[in-house]
């Protein structure tokens, strides 16, 4: 029978099917931080378990960690928030204590877990990842099943290297035609959801398809398959092609040279059949996608740059007039005003979502012989890893930045959630290529506007949004 | 893990969509490394008008007196009467850990998002969906009815207003059911299998050697 990929993926991992519809499924991958972890090994200790298999994981802080250049040569005394600290200290002394493979903060490969995964050839096609952070659909960008667990199950991973789950719906999102100059990745997976809803994947893994999603590179992909729990989804997937396979050459975790062509040759099966049945199929136009801007409290609420706030009297439904209402309040927005008058007092480029090179290079583009505008008063780039800061660093990209008035920091999750001392002030407006724009998620009170990265650069220079279309062909 | 069997409490309804678990607990406390503790500052950014921190005496905060728990009339409450796709976003399981800490033991949703549903489980915490126009009905009877309790009986998995005569039946499935009705410990259960880990492990790394090192 035609399978869909993400019924192979779920097929090669079942280790027993149960009767009542569950199976237990094996976990090939198993990344770990310090936010999710502190009680999974408490409980292993209180029951006397152990880790079933050390080489399965891979660990490192990143919500935590200070971005602060100075701060982060002091080390573990560098972060400067005692609770803040307390969780990393905690990590470090779990993973030694049970001798979990990983990262420490100041090791050069350490990052946020959804780039260093991939980076490291930790996620590999065909694997079954997890990791106790929603994010973990990233990963799905490379054929691989992966979804976030809380920390009940990442102390059921530890101890098991299986997980109890039920098989989830097959859902096909397929993006044909190419996307303009200028639309990114990001604005795809934005209008993707602004589309389908934030639960319009609830209980499926989402297969993305079609000509605008295999013209992407995998950063790009990356940044599409993150975002798919946004719309839902636990896992985003897409299928095994020549640059899938090309991403791996050469990365420490992947396969070595005895095995590569074993391994590819099992890697190319990792697409869906032809005819593979799907439960729900969404076909959407990429080259009609602007560049996106959310302007409410759900990445939901998104639109073109070139859209006005939405008007909530001409909503029908209550329950959603509502929201636009409370929204629009939260936000601080009027009714109709268009979106590129909204001023920016803050900019972040960084993020599991938009952190890797190559969007660095192209908010650095943008950037390049411009100046932040005098009323932003922060903007920020925070790379994903420690190996995507030294490459754009030896590009120079770091300076591009800087002479444009930029910050740029130290890897980690930083203003994305802002659970360290990267935040924003209240009623303070962001531009962010972030994921989540939920109320208080960068800082108590504070309005986040997700974006792509060039989005966000341009925002940085004029101080409110512009349409990046626009600056692109000035040029 | 703490069973469920049957459960009678008031309910307390949250009427609004798209509740996500920053709302439910804000990142600022997610830095405890302990389980429990939560409570005080579950919805803190809606129950407080001030900002919350860590280890903060909560007692001595200013109250959002219109926020829903605040009010008189549900103090006490053991039960959440939410809308659509509750406890969207991260996979804090900080979430359910709250909503227990605070002295809840069940939601009733129309949907749920699916890894907050799955935490919940985890917990001995249950998360119940029922259709929409069941849960507008138990919105009005709640609204209607200070005081009044629901009564949720997992063994028959219904959820029931005596003094309405309303009755409703939820689907659950049955490992879950079981788990929670017998307080079962999941990691025990799988450790039960674990030949059958070892035996598919044998035949992974035959096959798959370079995921093993
Ligand atoms: S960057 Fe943001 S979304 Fe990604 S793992 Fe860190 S906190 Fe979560």
């Amino acid at each position: 029978m035609a399978k869909t990929l993400y019924d192979k993926l779920w097929d090669s991992h079942v280790v027993e099917q149960r009767e009542d519809g569950t199976a237990l499924i094996y976990i090939d991958r198993h990344l770990i931080h310090e936010v999710t972890s502190p009680q999974a090994f408490e409980g292993l200790r209180l029951a006397g378990r152990k880790p079933w298999r050390l080489d399965a994981n891979l660990s490192m802080p990143d919500h935590n960690v200070s971005t602060d250049t100075a701060e982060r040569a002091q080390g573990m005394d560098g972060i400067v928030d005692p609770t803040s600290r307390l969780q990393v200290k905690t990590l470090d002394d779990n993973v030694r204590a049970f001798n979990i493979p990983g990262y420490a903060m100041d090791d050069p490969r350490q990052g946020i877990v959804h780039v260093v995964g991939p980076e490291q050839g930790a996620t590999l096609p065909g694997m079954t990842v997890v990791c106790g952070d929603s994010h973990t659909s990233t990963h799905g960008a490379f054929a691989a099943l992966a979804h976030g667990i809380g920390t009940s199950e990442v102390e059921h991973a530890l101890a098991t290297q299986c997980l109890v789950q039920k098989k989830m719906k097959n859902m096909l999102v397929r993006v044909e035609g190419e996307l303009g100059p200028g639309v990114t990745a990001k604005d795809l997976v934005l209008a993707v959801i602004g589309e389908i809803g934030t639960a319009g994947g609830t209980g499926c893994a989402i297969e993305f398809a079609g000509s605008s999603i295999t013209s992407l590179s995998m950063e790009g992909r990356m940044t599409v398959c993150n975002m798919a729990i946004e719309a839902g989804a636990r896992s985003g997937l897409i299928a095994v092609d020549e640059k899938t396979i090309e991403y791996f050459k050469g990365r420490p975790m992947a396969p070595g040279e005895e095995h590569w062509q074993q391994a590819v040759t099992a890697w190319r099966e990792l697409v869906s059949d032809d005819g593979a049945h799907f439960d729900r199929v969404v076909e959407i136009d990429g080259s009609a996608i602007k560049p996106q801007v959310s302007w409410g409290n759900s990445p939901e609420m998104v639109l073109p740059v070139d859209a006005l706030v939405p008007d909530p009297a001409l909503e029908q439904d209550e329950t959603r007039r509502e929201a636009i209402e409370r929204a629009l309040e939260y936000m601080g927005l009027t009714a109709g005003q268009a979106i590129t008058d909204i001023q920016l007092d803050r900019v972040f480029i960084g993020s599991c979502t938009n952190s890797r090179i190559e969007d660095i290079r192209a908010a650095a583009n943008v950037v390049r012989g411009n100046k932040v505008a005098p009323t932003v008063k922060q903007a920020m780039v925070v790379a994903g890893s420690g190996l995507v800061k030294a490459q754009a660093e030896q590009e120079g990209l770091d300076q591009v930045f800087t002479a444009a008035g930029f910050e740029w920091r130290e890897p980690g999750c930083s203003m994305c959630l802002a659970m360290n001392a990267d935040k924003l002030g209240e009623g303070e407006h962001c531009a962010s290529t972030s994921n989540r724009n939920f109320e208080g998620r960068q800082g108590f009170g504070g309005r986040t506007h997700l974006v792509s990265p060039e989005m966000a650069a341009a925002a940085a220079i004029h101080g409110h949004f512009v349409n990046v279309q626009d600056v692109i062909q000035e040029r | 893990m703490q069973k469920f069997i049957q459960h009678t409490g008031i309910a307390v309804p949250l009427d609004r969509a798209n509740v996500d678990t920053d709302l439910i607990i804000p990142k600022q406390f997610l830095k405890s490394i302990k389980r429990s503790g939560f409570g005080v500052n579950l919805f803190d950014s809606l129950r407080y008008l001030d900002e919350g921190y860590i280890g903060q005496d909560c007692s001595k905060r200013k109250l959002n007196t219109e926020f829903v728990l605040n009010q008189p009339r549900y103090q006490g409450a053991s039960i959440l009467l939410a809308r659509q796709n509750f406890g969207c976003g991260s996979s804090r399981e900080h979430a359910p850990w709250a909503l227990l800490d605070y002295g809840f033991r069940a939601v009733i949703a129309p949907s749920f998002a699916d890894i907050f549903y799955n935490n919940s489980f985890k917990n001995g915490f249950l998360p119940i969906v029922l259709d929409s126009a069941e849960v507008d009905a138990l919105f009005e009877f709640v609204h209607n009815n200070e005081g009044a309790q629901l009564n949720i009986d997992l063994q028959e998995q219904t959820v029931a207003a005596e003094r309405a005569g309303l009755s409703y039946r939820f689907d659950i499935d049955d490992f879950r059911k079981s788990c929670l009705l017998n307080g079962l410990d999941e990691i025990g259960l799988s450790l039960q299998s674990a030949d059958a880990i070892r035996r598919f492990e044998e035949k992974q790394r035959a096959a798959s050697p370079w995921l093993y090192r």
